[in-house]
């Protein structure tokens, strides 16, 4: 297998999949990176962070921007958890299930959350409202348990405080 | 003076109030007679400490006090009594400083107003130096943490910052840093604890056609850790300082800090951190006037554990997937695009600076026979005093969880203190008073692991641990061999039958010699370590095992049998 570190970079003239102006963004981006083969994971987290998830179409256009199989980039997007294929929920709540925060509860937090909005970690609710994520570690063990909703971390957390403050987002 | 970027002096008018940008430090035109140092990392800032920063510069302001300075700084430590500030003029810490209302400000500026600690008076706070919380701390990577402005290159400079790069550098060649590195005895913080002074000798000696590379780990994966997050986000500078260093020593050009998703408040301050330095040519080319040049990129990670493994880690730097490979060749001999690669984790790295500084007879002068200077855990769990702490090497457990971390809360029983993460172990109340170090942990069943050091309570199903962390594994295998794709899997669903009861002691056996075969024959550190908490509870805890198997019962009250042996009752058990 060529290795595709040694690869060519990619060419910066492919059309990107439509007209949203959020495709000059990344564009911006690869060319920062010098279309590096080696600036895909970089490429991916801007990309995530613009649209909110990888379609097909934004794998492929970053494959061919950076000169990399469309395969590497799939197997890429998929090996890291960060990474989503599907669209997001309106609001996103990240439960942490590390060490500290599971012995303090973190499993009753997501029983609670399962129960009252039917929904369970990697999913979204029907209504696309609520997106209910796990998380290794927040790093947050002193307030365990502690979640993150929509990019604010509160610690201490209970069951129902927690079912209430999502159901009022 | 100009509002452009520059700090406003306290004034009196309220056209001066209005010129302190939002998230601008207070402070006086003359030496601070006290000041208040408001902790902005993450633990204090989710509590609101971001907010109360604000009223008490607010309020100081309205008083009129000029000679009093307000400051945002990085972890003062004790995360469980957030928010925290400090005033370090009078040793006194103030805890629960509540972010809304007057109440919280009001005390913090009364103290400021007041001069010396009084005890009992109602905005005493705590003494630091009387406090065991703190007393038996020594702070050597933590030294400015909580007490410089994360995000000022001039808090660090004023600290003796870079005076160790300038040293080393100007007046000292390669070999004696090195040298100096080698005679301090430091050791690897990120868990192994290889000699750093070997590796930098290794990769010295290697070379390259496209040049060398470091990088700083700061992929702070084990779940129950914060030391590195709450070092990068609390003084990223001298993080900064020790890769230019091992730079210099190594003669590699660039540098990579490879930082979790997980944390966008390092990710931040650690890039501000970097333009600052390169403004004032302490990265970048020709440092100190000489012909050193050294940049640093900072590269996220995507959220795979087995990227803090330093192939894996290499593999991710390059765009690929976190697959490790076989060693050798090390990094240090091929790594980053196959070029010689120097990796230190965040901690040994903010050791550097003080060992070039200091000497290496300083650092060595602390800490046991083999395992010299100091260690950051992270104490969590069922503690009163959950928080970032930093102790000299050999310190027993008894001290850390009791003394520093003030026991367990009230009616709750100590079981066993778990280091490591999910390659360490449990350490049982009996061997609470070894002395923490590489060997006497190693020794008894765990790691040192990065510093993640989680104390359980009776309420503490052990099976229910070690299930818990081999759940992590076995999600985190990167599936490229297979012992630890298919091992892990199995070994979870094994301990997810004894946790139901309905495992048998032959099942038991099994998973013994399955956990066996997984370390001898994993690629990596990831699956190598996967069986270690089967072990340590095993060691200790082999009557928890016996009556989620024998007796159907989990003696912590924590699993939930299968209905089946709920309904039959007690069940003979026994051998199949």
């Amino acid at each position: 297998m060529a290795s595709t570190t040694l690869a060519a970079p990619g060419t910066a003239s492919r059309p990107a999949p439509n007209d949203d102006k959020r495709w000059r963004q990344v564009e911006v981006r690869m060319r920062r990176l010098g279309h590096r083969p080696d600036g895909l994971i970089e490429v991916l987290h801007t990309t995530q962070e613009l649209f909110g998830y990888l379609d097909d179409d934004a794998l492929l256009f970053v494959a061919e921007s950076l000169g990399v199989p469309p395969s590497k980039v799939y197997g890429v997007a998929t090996f890291y958890s960060h990474f989503s294929l599907k669209p997001q929920g309106l609001h996103t709540c990240v439960v942490c299930t590390g060490t500290a925060c599971y012995i303090n509860g973190a499993s009753a937090l997501l029983s609670a959350i399962d129960s009252a909005l039917g929904v369970k970690a990697g999913a979204t609710t029907p209504d696309g409202r609520v997106s209910v994520l796990k998380a290794r570690c927040l790093g947050a063990c002193s307030m365990a348990p502690a979640v993150v909703i929509d990019g604010e971390v509160r610690g201490k957390v209970q069951a129902q405080g927690l079912v209430s403050t999502l159901e009022a987002l | 003076m100009s509002s452009t970027g520059a700090p406003a002096p306290n004034g009196s008018t309220e056209a001066s109030a209005r010129r302190r940008k939002q998230g601008e430090p207070l402070l006086p035109q003359g030496p601070a007679r006290a000041s208040a140092n408001v902790c902005q990392a993450a633990g204090c800032l989710s509590l609101g400490s971001d907010r109360l920063f604000e009223a008490i510069c607010e309020r100081v302001q309205a008083k009129e006090l000029k000679d009093v300075a307000v400051r945002r700084v990085g972890c003062l430590g004790l995360c469980a009594a957030g928010p925290l500030v400090a005033v370090p003029e009078q040793g006194r810490l103030f805890d629960y400083v509540a972010a809304e209302g007057p109440d919280g400000p009001a005390r913090v500026v009364a103290a400021l107003e007041s001069g010396p600690y009084e005890p009992g008076t109602p905005e005493g706070g705590r003494q630091v130096d009387q406090d065991p919380f703190f007393a038996h701390q020594v702070k050597v990577v933590l030294e400015r943490c909580g007490a410089i402005d994360p995000e000022s290159l001039e808090d660090y400079l004023a600290s003796g910052g870079y005076e160790a790069l300038v040293k080393a550098v100007t007046e000292m060649s390669r070999d004696e840093v090195i040298s100096e590195v080698v005679n301090s005895g430091l050791r690897g913080r990120g868990g192994a604890g290889y000699p750093t002074g070997l590796k930098w000798r290794t990769v010295a000696k290697s070379s390259g056609p496209d040049g060398k590379f470091v990088v700083c780990n700061a992929d702070e994966g084990d779940p129950g850790a914060f030391m590195d997050r709450s070092v990068l986000e609390s003084c990223p500078q001298q993080v900064l300082e020790g890769m230019a260093i091992a730079g210099y020593a190594v003669r590699a050009e660039r540098g990579f800090v490879y930082v979790r998703a997980e944390y966008p408040l390092a990710v931040k301050r650690l890039t501000s951190a970097i333009r600052q330095a390169e403004r004032e040519g302490y990265l970048g080319r020709e440092i100190a006037g000489t012909q050193f040049n050294f940049s640093v990129e900072v590269r996220i990670g995507a959220g795979a554990f087995v990227c803090g493994e330093e192939t894996a880690l290499i593999a991710s730097i390059q765009g690929g997937r976190g697959s490790p490979r076989p060693r050798p060749p090390y990094p240090a001999a091929a790594g980053l695009w196959g070029s010689p690669t120097l990796i230190n984790n965040v901690e040994t790295l903010a050791n550097i600076p003080s060992v070039i500084s200091r000497g290496s007879s300083w650092l060595s002068g602390t800490g046991t026979e083999h395992s010299k200077g100091t260690k950051v855990f992270a104490l969590a769990g069922a503690v009163v005093n959950t928080g970032l702490i930093e102790v000299p090497m050999g310190l027993s457990l008894r001290q850390i969880v009791f003394d520093i971390g003030g026991g367990l809360p009230s009616g709750r029983h100590f079981k066993a203190v778990q280091t490591g993460g999910p390659s360490g172990g449990c350490i049982p109340e009996e061997l609470l008073d070894m002395p923490v170090d590489y060997e006497t942990l190693s020794k008894a069943g765990s790691i040192m692991g990065s510093g993640g050091m989680i104390v359980m309570d009776d309420k503490t199903c052990m099976v229910d641990v070690a299930k818990f962390f081999m759940d992590f594994c076995r999600e985190e295998s990167c599936g490229k061999c297979l012992p630890c794709r298919a091992g892990t899997e199995e070994m979870y669903r094994l301990l997810d039958r004894i946790c139901r009861g309905e495992a048998t002691r032959s099942q038991l056996a099994q998973l013994e010699s399955l956990a066996q075969m997984v370390r001898a024959t994993s690629l990596c550190g990831l699956g190598q370590g996967a069986p270690n908490p089967i072990f340590s509870t095993l060691r200790y805890f082999r009557d928890e095992y016996l009556a989620h198997i024998d007796d159907h019962i989990c003696p912590a009250g924590v699993c939930e049998m299968a209905p089946e042996l709920v309904t039959t009752g007690h069940h003979a058990g026994g051998e199949k």
